[in-house]
């Protein structure tokens, strides 16, 4: 995975670059990631998620993933300037976990709001039909995202996705940072790891997967479904 | 055929014993109430092989292998975890506890800071839930090697003989630490067991296992 592709996935409107980046072909210099604004204070998640998991998770956890991700690409475009094709391919696993840990976090602030920016309303339109349709209402389509996102061993998320070749959408789990790319468009996603609830919830992560979808941002959802 | 029951084994340490280096709300939530739910589990999905397994319902008994394998390794991992710490005060942390062990540490690895930096390293590369360990290989010469697992999965393989582990799931540290993982698996050296990691270097596999046996 390379700066090229971020550039074309779906989430590139919220990755954004350094202004060097804005240089693009220009210079040899490519877009660093950086860490996105979220669109709401750290405390406005609350009660469902505390303000401070919010300050961590977005400015230490996520953090992490935009510097360890830069610094694993800027070994890949040193091997690959030396056509060190073992190197290139051994630096593949942290471009995946932290490149993936990036996208996965930038949508996730994303697909959540606060109650009074929209968090928690129900879909409408298109993607409240296909979820209807296909899980037989909203309620349906919560107790079993909860039930996958509960099946989890260990790190991962779980994602409303949809199926580019048939349009159809499901839930699926992604272990540890494995971003929803390829086959599947990503729609909805829940952090499971247990940085995302422990200082909050400990051991009670039931209860942490009932709460979030009062802080979910549907609006965001239905912006990603086509 | 009735499955068998585990159970959840006792400390040999009060919940405080291990700090600074753990929290006494830490290991208080990661025993009773973690390691708990492995052992629960581990229960449900023994009891629903039994039935399969007197139905001769082989689907089923494979469709059961990764709760087995989740839970099952989760009870093992945490329970060798337990024994393999000890409160920073007992003798049973100084490297000296493990003679034997300690020689095969410097001829394979250096020195015993050369071995703890690579551990560490290794610790801090898992990528989401997993555990490091420290692994006598039967099957290679006795060997010893840094190995790292992920989620639950158990050091189990054959030959493979477990001598200390160290969990690096989120939950065994982040009450204490937040996101300085660092920090945790540095001070962790002053609560492993030496003693125990001697006494299962010199042991048998089968050895090592003995105590989930006895908490059947």
């Amino acid at each position: 995975m390379s700066a090229t592709l971020l550039r074309t996935s779906a989430v590139r409107s919220a990755l954004r670059s350094s202004p060097r980046a804005s240089f693009g072909a220009a210079t040899f210099v490519r877009g660093k990631a950086t860490l996105p604004d979220l669109k709401y204070d750290y405390g406005a998640l609350e009660p469902a998620i505390s303000g401070k998991i919010m300050e961590l998770h977005h400015s230490k956890h996520h953090q992490t993933y935009v510097t360890s991700y830069n610094n694993a690409l800027e070994q890949v475009e040193a091997a690959q300037a030396k056509e060190d094709i073992a190197t290139q391919i051994s630096l593949k696993p942290l471009i995946n976990f932290h490149g993936g840990g990036h996208i996965n976090h930038t949508l996730f602030w994303e697909n959540l709001a606060p109650k009074n920016q929209g968090g928690g309303e129900p879909p409408s339109g298109a993607l409240s039909k296909a979820i209807d349709e296909q899980f037989g209402g909203l309620d349906s389509l919560k107790q079993k995202f909860n039930a996958a996102l509960a099946g989890i061993q260990g790190s991962g998320w779980a994602w409303l996705v949809q199926d580019t070749q048939t349009g159809n959408i499901g839930i699926k789990t992604y272990a540890n940072q494995d971003p929803v790319v390829g086959q599947f468009r990503p729609i909805l996603g829940i952090d499971a790891w247990e940085h995302a609830y422990y200082l909050q919830y400990q051991n009670r992560k039931a209860e942490y997967f009932g709460a979030v979808w009062d802080v979910v941002n549907w609006k965001a959802a239905e912006s990603r479904f086509k | 055929m009735a499955a068998t029951t585990y159970t959840l084994p006792k400390l040999p340490y009060a919940y405080n014993a291990l700090e600074p280096a753990i929290s006494a709300q830490i290991m208080e939530l990661h025993h009773s109430k973690h390691h708990q739910t492995y052992v629960t589990n581990l229960n449900n999905a023994a009891k629903s092989l039994a039935t399969a397994q007197a139905n001769n319902d082989i689907p089923t008994q494979i469709q059961l292998q990764p709760a087995l394998r989740f839970h099952g390794g989760g009870h093992i991992n945490h329970s060798l975890f337990w024994q393999n710490l000890a409160p920073p005060s007992s003798l049973d942390t100084k490297i000296n506890a493990a003679p034997k062990l300690s020689e095969a540490i410097k001829a394979t690895f250096g020195s015993e800071k050369a071995f703890k930096d690579k551990f560490n390293a290794a610790l801090l590369g898992i990528q989401g839930s997993g555990w490091g360990w420290l692994v006598r290989f039967d099957n290679e010469n006795g060997r010893i090697g840094i190995v790292t697992t992920k989620d639950q999965d158990p050091v189990v393989g054959a030959g493979e003989v477990p001598l200390f582990g160290v969990d690096m799931w989120e939950h065994a540290y982040y009450l204490q630490y937040l996101n300085g993982k660092a920090a945790y698996v540095e001070n962790i050296w002053s609560v492993i067991s030496w003693k125990t990691a001697e006494q299962r270097y010199l042991g048998k596999s089968a050895d090592v296992f003995a105590s989930l046996k006895a908490s059947m």
